[in-house]
C-alpha cells in the first residue's frame, strides 16, 4: 500500500490535502491547536511570531473570496508574509502549466503553498513535486476535498457538542459535487460520530456513497429526525434547469430547510452552512439568522483552524 | 536468409502443441526440413512461439510525432515480440483516406519490423456524421474500420455504418460506450472515484451501448469485433450474443485484467485510461471470460503519452498507457493466475488475434509466415519506464516485478530484434 502522501516518515502531517487517512490522533491535534489560537483571535494584538519569516503563497487557481481572505488573515496572524496569486487570470491563461508555476514560486522561496483548484487531486500532484522543506495545503480541489472547511465544520461541532460519539449528524443537498461533504463525513466517521445522514434526491448523490460511512436518506423530513447537527450545502445556480434538478422552486419546496423542518430536529441543535448560502433555495433566512444557526461562528473558528494547520505543518 | 532454430522449446497455440524440437526457415516461411541454413540459433531455455499479434497499438503518425514515432514504436513493437500489430486511426488527420493509410504503410514496410494492420476510419474525420471510402481504404490497406476512442453517438449513422461495412463484408471494430452516459467521465462510477471526487462513467454506459451494437449487428449481419471491454455486464452480453452465434467476437486490454479502480491510489495519472479501470468484481470477470473464450484475446492497447499530457491533475491527464514492450510479461502473469497452460496463454496474443485480423500467421507449421517470439519465460523483467524502447513511458505497472523476456524477434524470416 502507498504512504499516505500527507504524512513524513514520522507519519506526522507534512501536507493537508485530504482530512480521508489522517489519524484520529492528528485530527485531535489540529482541533486543539485551534483551541488555543481561539483565544489569539481576541486579543487585542491578534499576532503570534510562529510563522515570522516564512512565506505563504495563496495559489488560487479557482475564484474565492472567503476561503482566501481567511487563510490570508491566518498567516499573517501568524505573522507570516503572503503572498495571493489569483492564477485564474494570470499564468494559467498564458498557458503555463500547473507544474511550472508551482516551480517558479518555489524559485521564490516559499514555506507554504495553499492550493486551490478545479481538479480533484491537483494538491496532490502540487505535493509530489515540491522541495522537501515546503507544505501544501489544499483549499479546495473540485469535488474532492476541502480539509480546512471539514475541519473548522468539526470545530464547530466540538465547540457546540463537546463530544462526537454521541451525534447524529445531517449533510444536506448538493453532496455529489461538494468537496466539503467528503471531507466532513471522513472527518466525523474517524471521530466517532455514530449516526451520519446524506439527505438528496438521487440526482445529488454520488453512486455508492454509502461506503463512506452514511446512512442515505431521500426524504428531508425522515432524515432530520432527532438530529443533533443539520449542515446545509450549497447549490450552485448551475445544478438547476438541466438533468440533475428542475428548479430552485422544486428544490426549496423538498429540500429547503425552513424553521418548520428544523423542529424535526433536536431542540438544541444546531444548524451548519460552509457559505456562500443561497437564501431560499437550500435554506430560510428565519433559520440562517435564527437562534439554532452557527453560520457565521463558523467562519471566525475557520481563522483558528487555518492558524492550527499551518502551524502544525510547518513545525514538521 | 534461412535459418535453424535449434534446442527450443516449441509451442504451438493453434495446434496446443508444446514440447522440444528444431524449427526450420527459409524463403521468410517455415519448411519442413533444411540442408545447409545460413545461421542456426541455439533456443536452449527459451520458448519458440509464433509472433504476437497486437489489436490495438497507437503509432502515433501521422500528426502526433511529440507523442511518439514510427522507428520508436516500431522498436519497441518488436522488442516486446510483436510481430503484427493494427493501429487504431485516431491520428490526425484521421486515417480516413487511402493516400494516408498508403503512406503509413509504406513507412511501416520501409523500417522493416513488425508488420503494420492500419484500422481505417469508419466515418469521416471520426466525426460520426459521413461514412468514409471504405472500399477504396480496403483497397490501400485497411483491415477493418472503427471509430477509436470517438464515441459515435447518432445510432441512424451507425445503423447505416454497419449495414454498408456488411455489404463488403467489412469487419467493423468498435468500443461500446455510450457517449451521453459517459460525457464528462474521466474514472469508473464507483465508490472511488466518489471518493476522489472524480466525475464517473458508469459500467451502465457500456452494456446501454453493446445492447444497442449487437441489436444492430443483429439487423445488419455485420461482423462487428467489440474493443475493449471493462464491465462484467459486457461480458455476460457477448456470451449471450456468441450463443446465438452472432458474429461477434471481442477483446480486453492488458491493464483491464490486472487492474481495477482502486488502483488509481491518490490519483495515478498512469491510470487514467480509456475505457476507466472498473471495480475489482469487474476485472475479476474480464480475467475468467478470457480464459474461458468468452472474450476472444487479449491486447495491449498501447497508447503513448508525453509527460506533459501526465503531468497534470488527473482528470485533465491524457488517457492511455504505454503497451507493447509489456504484453508479453502480462499475458504470462494473467496465465499463471488462472492456472493456464502456457499454449492457451499465448492463444490470446498469437492465434486468436490472428483469426480475427485474417491474417495466416500464428501458426508453427511448415508454410506459415515465420514470424516468431523466442523468449524466457522465467526471466525477471522489473517494469522500468525508462528502459522501455516505446517513446511513451506512462504504465501503471512501473515497478512491477514481472517475468519472461523476449530474446529474439523474426518477421518473415529475418531476424529484426536480439537482446
Amino acid at each position: 500500500m502507498l504512504r499516505d502522501p500527507q504524512l513524513n516518515a514520522n507519519g506526522e502531517l507534512q501536507h493537508l490535502l485530504s482530512i480521508e487517512g489522517l489519524p484520529r490522533e492528528v485530527l485531535v491535534q489540529i482541533l486543539d491547536t485551534a483551541e488555543s489560537f481561539a483565544g489569539v483571535t481576541e486579543r487585542e494584538v491578534k499576532k503570534v511570531p510562529l510563522l515570522r519569516g516564512k512565506s505563504v503563497f495563496n495559489l488560487f487557481f479557482e475564484p474565492s473570496t472567503r476561503t482566501r481572505t481567511t487563510f490570508e488573515i491566518a498567516a499573517k496572524r501568524l505573522s507570516a508574509d503572503v503572498i495571493n496569486l489569483n492564477i485564474a487570470v494570470s499564468s494559467q491563461s498564458k498557458g503555463e502549466s500547473l507544474l511550472d508555476t508551482v516551480a517558479n514560486l518555489s524559485a521564490m522561496q516559499a514555506d507554504i503553498f495553499v492550493v486551490r483548484h478545479a481538479s480533484s487531486g491537483a494538491p496532490f500532484l502540487i505535493a509530489r513535486h515540491v522541495k522537501p522543506h515546503e507544505h501544501v495545503i489544499n483549499a479546495g480541489d473540485g469535488r474532492h476535498a476541502h480539509p480546512t472547511q471539514g475541519l473548522l465544520d468539526l470545530f464547530t461541532i466540538r465547540h457546540y457538542k463537546k463530544d462526537f460519539t454521541r451525534l447524529t449528524v445531517a449533510v444536506i443537498g448538493d453532496v455529489l459535487h461538494s468537496r466539503v461533504a467528503r471531507s466532513l463525513i471522513h472527518g466525523l466517521t474517524t471521530l466517532g460520530a455514530p449516526e451520519v445522514r446524506v439527505i438528496a434526491p438521487q440526482t445529488l448523490l454520488p453512486s455508492g456513497v454509502e461506503a463512506l460511512g452514511v446512512r442515505v436518506f431521500h426524504d428531508m423530513r425522515m432524515g432530520l429526525k432527532d438530529c443533533d447537527v443539520v449542515v446545509m450545502l450549497r447549490l450552485q445556480n448551475e445544478r438547476m434547469g438541466g438533468a440533475l434538478l428542475p428548479s430552485a422552486q422544486e428544490y426549496f419546496k423538498s429540500y429547503g430547510l425552513t424553521a418548520d423542518k428544523l423542529h424535526l430536529a433536536r431542540p438544541d441543535a444546531i444548524v451548519m452552512h460552509p457559505g456562500p448560502m443561497n437564501r431560499g433555495v437550500e435554506i430560510d433566512s428565519t433559520v440562517a439568522d435564527g437562534p439554532h444557526s452557527v453560520i457565521l461562528p463558523q467562519v471566525t473558528f475557520g481563522i483558528a483552524v487555518r492558524m492550527a494547520v499551518m502551524s502544525i505543518v510547518a513545525g514538521n | 536468409m534461412s535459418l535453424h532454430i535449434k534446442n527450443g522449446r516449441l509451442v504451438d497455440p493453434a495446434s496446443g502443441k508444446d514440447g522440444p524440437g528444431d524449427l526450420y526457415i527459409a524463403d521468410g516461411k517455415i519448411v519442413e526440413r533444411l540442408k545447409s541454413p545460413q545461421r542456426t540459433i541455439d533456443a536452449k531455455g527459451l520458448v519458440v512461439s509464433p509472433g504476437f499479434i497486437d489489436l490495438s497499438a497507437r503509432l502515433r503518425e501521422p500528426g502526433y510525432e511529440y507523442k511518439a514515432t514510427l522507428e520508436s514504436e516500431m522498436d519497441a513493437a518488436v522488442a516486446g515480440g510483436v510481430t503484427s500489430l493494427a493501429c487504431p486511426p485516431d491520428t490526425d488527420p484521421p486515417l480516413d483516406e487511402p493516400g494516408l493509410v498508403d503512406m503509413l504503410r509504406r513507412r511501416a514496410l520501409s523500417l522493416e519490423r513488425a508488420r503494420v494492420y492500419p484500422i481505417g476510419a469508419l466515418t469521416m474525420k471520426l466525426q460520426g456524421k459521413a461514412l468514409t471510402e471504405m472500399a477504396e481504404l480496403a483497397e490501400a490497406g485497411c483491415v477493418a474500420f472503427s471509430q477509436a476512442n470517438v464515441p459515435l453517438a447518432d445510432t441512424q449513422v451507425l445503423w447505416r455504418a454497419l449495414q454498408y461495412a456488411a455489404t463488403f463484408g467489412f469487419p467493423v471494430w468498435l468500443r461500446a460506450e455510450d457517449a451521453w452516459l459517459a460525457q464528462g467521465g474521466v474514472a469508473h462510477d464507483g465508490e472511488v472515484a466518489t471518493r476522489l471526487g472524480l466525475p464517473g462513467i458508469p459500467g451502465f454506459a457500456e452494456t446501454v451501448a453493446l445492447s444497442t451494437l449487437l441489436e444492430l449487428v443483429r439487423a445488419t449481419g455485420a461482423r462487428v469485433h467489440v474493443c475493449r471491454l471493462s464491465t462484467a455486464g459486457a461480458v455476460e452480453l457477448m456470451r449471450r450474443a456468441k450463443a446465438e452465434r452472432l458474429p461477434v467476437s471481442c477483446d480486453v486490454g492488458i491493464h483491464h485484467v490486472h487492474l481495477c479502480d482502486r488502483d488509481l491510489g491518490y490519483f495515478d495519472a498512469n491510470c487514467r485510461l480509456e475505457p476507466p479501470l472498473r471495480s475489482q468484481r469487474d476485472r475479476d470477470a474480464l480475467s475468467r471470460a478470457l480464459a474461458e473464450g468468452t472474450i476472444d484475446c487479449l491486447c495491449s492497447d498501447h497508447t503513448p503519452v508525453d509527460e506533459d499530457g501526465k503531468h497534470v491533475p488527473f482528470a485533465e491527464a491524457e488517457p492511455g498507457a504505454t503497451g507493447l514492450e509489456l504484453l508479453l510479461p502480462l499475458a504470462l502473469k494473467w496465465g499463471q493466475a488462472r492456472e493456464l497452460p502456457l499454449a492457451a496463454t499465448l492463444a490470446r496474443i498469437t492465434s486468436e488475434p490472428a483469426r480475427i485480423l485474417g491474417v495466416a500467421a500464428a501458426r508453427l507449421a511448415p508454410g506459415a509466415p515465420a514470424d516468431l517470439a523466442l523468449f524466457d519465460p522465467a526471466a525477471p523483467l522489473r517494469v522500468t519506464p525508462e528502459a522501455l524502447k516505446s517513446q511513451g513511458k506512462n504504465t501503471p505497472f512501473a515497478g512491477y516485478e514481472l517475468a519472461g523476456r523476449v530474446r529474439a524477434t523474426i518477421v518473415g524470416g529475418a531476424v529484426v530484434y536480439e537482446a
